[in-house]
């Protein structure tokens, strides 16, 4: 029960927050309401069980990410109005029509999934603990995704190098 | 009683809320946040279900998409602050140099 309530004010809270990030007139509120959402989201992640990658979503993205955007934010001058455009109802017609498919595809895809036998869970079915749950994601990480890992690491230092380079200003 | 379906609904729903961001939104920096807002959604979805199989494999992809995330933040905003330094906009319907 206390599962369920918790559930429902922090889905209720990322959904409001994320209309808030697409709907804020002002930037700089956009990015505020994108704080609050990717915090909520956390939250949700150690509601089930996976606290690692909780602290990991407030480090990285509340914390990393989110600067990254208010640094963009504040360098670019954003006083002149940028929604301003010729025909403002054409692209919308054009977005309502997509968002429409999108949501017909996932209607779809739900009614498929509910008039199919479920599939039981597998493996062991204790919950894990907070250091249980660190040591067997590094675990997973060391041993069977090393290959992976690695190759982001390597895309991370790339993209850090191209950042640079891009954000030189003789480009 | 939550079932991963809840999960599921509430991944779709903010995927999109993250699609119609992209397509409404004409400053390409609440575009940018959009997506992060997508890959929030697929992010929830891994987890939900690697909680409900008891299998840590979900949450390594998790932070993998992070990684990414990070990493597309990065080039994305570099290609911004570029293109702004040159053309004093960050409206996309201005950004046309390499449509024809």
């Amino acid at each position: 029960m206390s599962e369920a309530i918790a559930f429902y004010t922090l889905a209720a809270l990322i959904l409001g927050f994320a209309i808030l990030v697409i709907t804020a007139r002002s930037t700089v509120h956009s990015v505020l309401f994108l704080v609050a959402n990717f915090l909520f989201v956390a939250a949700l992640y150690a509601l089930l069980g996976a606290q690692f990658l909780a602290v990991i979503q407030v480090v990285v993205y509340a914390g990393g990410i989110v600067v990254l955007y208010l640094f963009v934010v504040m360098l670019v001058n954003l006083k002149r109005p940028p929604e301003v455009h010729k025909d403002p109802h054409r692209r919308s017609r054009l977005a309502f029509v997509l968002a429409c498919v999108l949501l017909a595809e996932i209607g779809a895809i739900a009614l498929w999934e509910y008039a199919r036998p479920a599939v039981a869970a597998t493996g062991p079915a204790t919950p894990m603990t907070a250091s249980q749950n660190v040591e067997q994601v590094g675990w997973l990480l060391y041993t069977n995704y090393l290959v992976p890992f690695e190759v982001a690491s390597m895309l991370l230092l790339v993209a850090m190098v191209g950042a640079i380079i891009l954000a030189r200003r003789e480009l | 009683m939550i079932t991963p379906a809840h999960y599921t609904v509430l991944s779709a729903a903010l995927f999109i809320i993250g699609m119609i961001g992209v397509l409404l939104r004409r400053n390409i920096i609440v575009i940018f946040m959009s997506i992060e807002l997508m890959l929030n959604a697929v992010n929830i979805n891994l987890v939900a279900y690697s909680s409900q199989l008891h299998n840590a494999v979900g949450q390594v992809f998790a932070i993998f998409v992070i990684c990414v995330a990070a990493a597309e933040a990065a080039i994305g905003l570099g290609i911004i602050l570029a293109f702004y330094r040159n053309k004093e906009t960050v409206n996309i319907d201005e950004m046309n140099l390499m449509r024809w």
